[in-house]
């Protein structure tokens, strides 16, 4: 198998036509527009279908229908558009229909701007829409990963009948890189769906519904979705650790941030100082008790987003008052190189003193 | 024996939950009607709106799936690209389809979509309790408009159906009333023809269906069925707003 060289929007396109989509309904934003400008090319050459609807809005309820229908289906926009989503994402969630939606996510809030940014991992990790619900949250931090957790994406959403969510940022969709596809699923090979909606031809009526107006019954349906979460919550936490074994601090971070960071780390280790890595892949599911442990071995964490401070509240809860946890971040769609990152965690470590020997007794 | 008259087989035996007057149950009977005699039970895909119509699914005895408020032609439009052998309705409300879903039906209808809309129009949002409506009276009252819908302040009513003439995709429009026998027959056959040409595949087909609500117009059913010819035809003038299907009159394939 041979490797080719591509955009991260044409990665995330091409992967999902190869792991069995072929419905894709969209809206143009920047900087994402490579996406659906591909799929209405690609969609073209394997009989699927391609429409450009009136928005953002119109796009995710397209989507919800042709889930509705059984098809592997997407859409993808960037920060304000994914905002428009929303309300077709809380759907989504209670009626239990499969879809995958990518934000490549952009500086904000508000029109903000067109620059690569981490601003939305609260609405992607906490629900940005209305309701007691979560959304599958993957964070790819390359090319080939873009790839392969397409590839899961559509995999976890027919799985768990759960929207699910490929955060990006406008960094990933434009960087070229080189990238390995899996053999291409053919949609037909997929398992049959007993759920959907195909005419009630030699079966009873079947309604896909999220209206339940006794609570008692919509309180049973809220359990049901919580039992799945715990199921997803317990099999499906994915992450990255990366010289974490004699690291006295760790830094955390997802995405194009977590990219950055290893640049950053590969600077400073060549100065001695230890430091290591450790980046979650699933978002929500957030791998809590894995990152937990590993502060309870090094007791300092670095979290690093470009943001505010969204993750590290994360971090915190994973960490449980059982270490230190700094911040460092920039939001704004600014994109900060590895050795403004690698003076961050050099100023913290020595500042700590953790390259004195006490450190690591204290470790002990 | 000779049997003349039954349920519709397309509605399941349930009583439905509409208030006495309400003019829901007619149109039900009449789509299911339509459905039965075209023979498309088994392959028809309902989309009900968020409205007093939100529980159609209790009542049409074909798949439905439910859409978020005034989104139910982008889902439809989702159904239909994925399985186009199948027929796919939608049955909306005037909040639904031409105030919050307004973009979602102008496009639906301008890209011609093979889809057939039922758009019951009884100028007033019945299941929150009677506040304005895009479709309205000037002069109306509702609970928002405690003086009457003010022009200068509300605007005026909107014709939704007039609008989707100008789309190049719809190809048959047509606004009937149920209010009357004779109206009703009408609307039965427009009804019909709206679903024959998502069959025929020509095109985007609306039945706007002018409705009584005589629990939020405040008046006696009787009233209500009456204020319909002599007060709300008067701005929604009952007939064909556009017919590109070459059909003849009978509503049969030329």
């Amino acid at each position: 198998m041979t490797k080719r060289l591509m955009r991260g929007s044409h990665v995330l396109g091409e992967a999902a036509v190869r792991a069995g989509c072929r419905f894709y309904f969209g809206y143009p934003i920047t900087p994402q527009n490579e996406v659906p400008e591909y799929m209405s090319a690609r969609l073209l050459e394997v009989g699927g279908t391609f429409v450009q609807a009136e928005s953002e809005v119109a796009s995710i309820n397209m989507v919800m229908g042709a889930s509705m229908a059984g098809a592997r289906v997407m859409t993808t926009s960037s920060s304000p558009g994914i905002s428009l989503k929303q309300e077709g994402i809380s759907y989504l969630a209670g009626l239990e229909l499969p879809a995958v939606i990518a934000n490549m996510m952009r500086g904000g809030p508000g029109l903000g701007n067109i620059a690569p940014a981490q601003g939305d991992y609260f609405q992607a990790t906490r629900g940005g829409g209305h309701g007691d619900y979560r959304c599958i949250v993957l964070a790819p931090a390359s090319c080939q990963e873009l790839c392969d957790l397409t590839f899961r994406a559509f995999d976890l959403a027919d799985k768990y009948r759960n929207p699910v969510m490929i955060l990006g940022d406008g960094m990933m969709g434009q960087m070229m890189e080189p990238v390995e596809f899996p053999e291409p699923i053919d949609p037909a090979s997929l398992p049959a769906k007993d759920w959907i909606l195909t005419g009630a031809a030699g079966r009873p009526q079947r309604t896909i519904l999220s209206l339940l107006l006794d609570p008692k019954v919509l309180e049973a349906h809220n359990y049901k979705l919580t039992r799945k979460y715990d199921a997803i919550t317990r099999d499906e936490q994915d992450w990255e650790t990366y010289l974490c074994d004699d690291a006295r601090l760790v830094v955390v971070a997802f995405g194009t941030a977590a990219r950055i960071a290893k640049g950053a780390i590969k600077r400073v280790r060549a100065l001695g100082v230890k430091v290591g890595l450790f980046r979650p892949k699933t978002l929500w599911p957030f791998p809590y008790q894995p990152l937990g442990e590993l502060a309870r071995a090094t007791r300092h964490l670095l979290a690093f987003e470009m943001n505010s401070g969204q993750m590290v509240e994360d971090v915190r809860l994973a960490v449980c008052g059982q270490g230190e946890v700094h911040f460092y971040g920039r939001p704004g769609g600014v994109i900060p190189t590895p050795d403004e990152v690698a003076h961050q965690i050099s100023h913290y470590y020595y500042g700590a003193g953790l390259d004195q020997a006490a450190a690591v007794a204290r470790r002990a | 024996m000779k049997k003349v008259f039954s349920k519709p087989q397309s509605l399941k035996p349930t009583v439905m939950h509409y208030c006495p007057g309400c003019g829901h149950s007619i149109i039900h009977r009449l789509v299911a009607e339509a459905i039965d005699q075209l023979g498309i039970q088994e392959r028809t895909i309902g989309v009900p709106p968020a409205g007093c119509a939100v529980l159609a699914y209790n009542y049409f005895d074909v798949d439905m799936g439910e859409a978020p408020h005034g989104r139910a032609l982008a889902v439809a439009t989702g159904l239909k690209r994925v399985q186009p052998d199948k027929v796919v309705f939608t049955y909306q409300g005037d909040g639904d389809i031409a105030a919050i879903g307004t973009a979602e039906t102008i496009h639906a209808a301008n890209r011609g979509e093979k889809l057939t809309a039922i758009f019951v129009n009884n100028g007033t949002y019945g299941m929150t309790g009677g506040q304005m409506a895009p479709t309205t009276l000037v002069g109306m009252g509702s609970t928002t408009t405690p003086q009457g819908r003010n022009p200068d302040r509300d605007g005026t009513p909107l014709d939704l159906t007039q609008m989707l003439a100008v789309a190049k995709g719809s190809v048959f429009l047509e606004r009937v009333a149920v209010n009357s026998p004779k109206n009703i027959k009408r609307a039965a056959a427009a009804i019909k023809k709206a679903f024959q040409v998502q069959l025929d595949g020509l095109g985007f087909a609306l039945v706007e269906v002018l409705s009584m609500c005589p629990t939020n117009w405040k008046m006696e059913p009787v009233k209500a069925l009456e204020w319909i010819d002599q007060t709300m035809t008067q701005v929604f003038p009952l007939g064909v707003i556009k017919d590109q299907t070459g059909y003849d009159s009978k509503g049969e394939t030329a």
